[in-house]
């Protein structure tokens, strides 16, 4: 009987996938650029970037009034946010697609949705949410982390129809927990959808820290995961973000399929106004993000640049003030809807039953 | 014995059987160091660590899920998903695992879990923080249903959901919430489940509401000589108390938040169509909210069920 042969063999462990991911960041908070790294904007366009953010804050600041004034209903505060939103949005060309949660009121703004339709859907009128013709925004999406999937479903669309057009899908870090986050970028890995993942990572979903909504480094990791980039920004920094937005676009557009761009910023105010935070975070912790700011680093900017004096900021205030003002009154002076909205949209076609409840009217 | 509103006795609820049972949890988005977003697991997770009262990750179908794990395991899951609106992600885990695990594995393995959740329209919320779905849970065998009306009655059918062997879907009105005051002792007491309670009785007419609609129901039956019940357990409900109110009467009006098509107020009028139908004497009315998707507060009180909607369903059976 032979004697039993054991052989062995050299299986040596070997890493058969790694991966890094790149943060990028222009503008520090001194208001200085790397050249190297700047966006190509003209003077103009710097403007525009800067206004549309003072817009967005001054907007917000009156909606927080107009809230506490009874005027509208629970308002979500986008302050802080507003290079994330602006410069993305600004990114974007005429015939992109955009698919919001409920904190994109700067990206609504920057867009082009007239300011007085946000204030009347936060009001309480979903009238404000009718989108004009020739925009392609998606309405606000308050179920966190659901519309992820219908920005995937429109960049595939496009690609199947050979249109040469990029989508953005917004969502919050809280939104990168729900199950259909990972089904969309699954399904933008897997078709190479033109779509571009944009977290605004502010560091709290309500009361939970970043760091209690996933056990991961970063947020633009989950990217690779699913077969594309990721990477971070600094969410503060209004030329990275357009910049990394630009370029995420473009790339989609050349049919190199998704990225997600993890915007690295703060939520500096409550979650809503029905939120207190002071329940669940240091007065400390907000008050380190205050020279972060992205607005006041870009005025740093400007003024080296020798585009901003007190005169423009008098000016634009004025302006930026009236259009304000202008939103208010506006929707205030809608007409109230009446009941038989309701049963208008519902469907297509109002049903039999419909008919005979709007009886009671 | 201390006055408490339904945030405060739910409170107390989950407090008093954490403190017998070691077994019990919660887990749910905001519940540990916040309290929640209406405050009802306010100082759990001081009293009982990070390990017993779980901030979660934003995840519905995760939160169900894992209780579903948990509840197999032998622990009482006590899950919150933060409005009603919000639970759609994790209805696969309710109705696919949840509500089939006794049934799948012939008794071997059980599922004593309660999800809470806020419910209802009337408080000026946002989109989809208003919903009333409760008739979609009515609709999964193996899940029941309650939906308690006041601090009292939340109080002990809450710990009776807790001890329930079943999953027990637990809706709170959001409207109730604050708005009344009322004894609630402290200790053990339980309002069994699967029964319900004769708020008022009367000859004419039974009304049958459950929740925040009870209380308009209630308002509006002032005048007419009506049998008000509080079903307070939907699935399964009570029939014999509903039977035998509209043995008495012969009429009957159920008043509901829902829409109406689907409703549980339409599984109690054909349930009312098949066993009552000859002691009826006026058709059964369903007063329920319109068919048409939740409207924004600018026009939610003209889709909620108000008290002359009632009244005139009650003129209207009076009139046979
Ligand atoms: C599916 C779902 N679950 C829960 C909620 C309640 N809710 C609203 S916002 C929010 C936190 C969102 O956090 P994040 O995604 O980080 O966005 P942020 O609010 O910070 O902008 C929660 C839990 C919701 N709207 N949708
Ligand atoms: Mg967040």
């Amino acid at each position: 009987m032979a004697a039993c042969m054991l052989s062995f063999y050299h299986m040596p462990e070997e890493t058969i996938a790694s991966f890094s991911v790149r943060r990028l960041a222009v503008l520090d908070e001194k208001g200085n650029i790397d050249e190297s790294l700047m966006p190509p904007l003209s003077d103009g366009e710097i403007k525009r970037l800067y206004e549309t953010m003072v817009l967005a804050r001054t907007f917000d600041q009156r909606a927080l009034s107009l809230q506490r004034e009874g005027r509208i209903g629970t308002y979500a505060p986008i302050a802080g946010q507003e290079a994330t939103q602006v410069g993305s949005a600004l990114a974007l060309e005429k015939s992109d697609w955009v698919f919001p949660t409920f904190r994109e009121n700067g990206v609504y703004i920057a867009v082009g949705h007239p300011p007085h339709m946000i204030l009347q859907y936060w009001g309480g009128d979903e009238r404000g949410l009718k989108i004009a013709e020739d925009l392609h925004i998606f309405p606000v999406s308050i179920p966190v982390g659901t519309h992820i999937p219908h920005a995937v479903g429109a960049a595939m669309a496009a690609k199947y129809r050979g249109d040469k057009i990029g989508v953005i899908a917004y969502f919050g870090d809280g939104g990168t927990s729900e199950g259909d986050f990972h089904e969309a970028l699954n399904f933008a890995g897997v078709f190479k959808a033109p779509v571009v993942f944009i977290c605004e990572n502010n560091q709290w979903a309500i009361s939970v820290p970043r760091e209690k909504q996933t056990a991961a480094k970063t947020i633009a990791q989950k990217a690779v995961a699913y077969g594309f980039e990721g990477i971070q920004i600094d969410g503060n920094d209004i030329f990275a973000v357009y910049k990394a937005t630009k370029d995420a676009l473009a790339k989609a557009k050349r049919g190199d399929g998704p990225t997600l761009i993890e915007s690295y910023t703060y939520r500096m105010s409550d979650h809503t106004t029905a939120d207190d935070a002071s329940r669940y975070r240091t007065k400390e912790e907000v008050e380190a993000w205050l020279p972060k700011d992205p607005i006041l680093r870009v005025k740093l900017f400007m003024e080296k640049k020798g585009l901003w004096s007190d005169e423009y900021q008098k000016d634009l205030e004025a302006k930026t003030k009236a259009a304000v003002d202008e939103a208010e009154r506006k929707a205030e002076a809608v007409e109230h809807a009446g009941p038989r909205d309701m049963f208008a949209y519902t469907y297509g076609k109002i049903t039999g039953r419909q008919r005979k409840e709007l009886e009671d009217f | 014995m201390p006055q408490l509103n339904m945030v405060q006795a739910i409170n107390l609820a989950l407090r008093e059987e954490m403190e017998r049972d070691g077994d019990v949890v919660v887990l749910g988005e905001d519940v540990g160091k916040n309290g929640g977003v209406f405050r009802i697991t306010e100082g759990l997770q001081t009293q009982f660590g990070p390990e017993r009262v779980m901030d979660t990750p934003l995840a519905e179908s995760g939160i169900v899920g894992a209780s579903i794990g948990m509840a197999a395991y032998g622990l009482k899951p006590v899950a919150e998903i933060q409005f009603l609106g919000f639970i759609y992600p994790a209805v696969d885990q309710i109705s696919n695992h949840a509500a089939r695990l006794r049934s799948r594995s012939r008794g071997r393995y059980t599922c004593p879990l309660v999800i809470r959740t806020p419910y209802g329209a009337g408080i000026r919320a946002p989109e989809h923080h208003s919903e009333s779905c409760e008739a979609i849970f009515c609709h999964m065998p193996g899940i029941k249903v309650v939906m308690p009306s006041s601090p009292y009655y939340a109080k002990g059918l809450l710990l009776s959901s807790i001890r329930d062997p079943d999953p027990v879907i637990f809706l709170e009105s959001t409207r109730l919430y604050r708005l009344m005051k009322e004894d609630v002792p402290e200790g053990e007491y339980v309002v069994p489940l699967e029964q319900a309670r004769v708020v008022q009785e009367g000859k004419d007419v039974t009304v049958i509401s459950w929740g925040f609609m009870l209380h308009r129901t209630l308002q509006a039956v002032e005048g007419f000589d009506a049998e008000v019940i509080d079903l307070m357990t939907l699935n399964p409900f009570d029939e014999e108390t509903v039977y035998k109110s509209v043995r008495k009467t012969g009429r009957v009006v159920i008043v509901c938040e829902a829409p109406k098509t689907g409703s549980f107020a339409s599984e109690l009028s054909a349930s009312l169509a098949e066993e009552m139908m000859l002691h009826l004497k006026a058709p059964i009315a369903r007063v329920a909210s319109y068919d048409v998707v939740l409207p924004l507060p600018k026009l939610e009180d003209y889709y909620m069920p108000g008290t002359e909607r009632i009244r005139k369903a009650l003129a209207e059976a009076m009139k046979y």
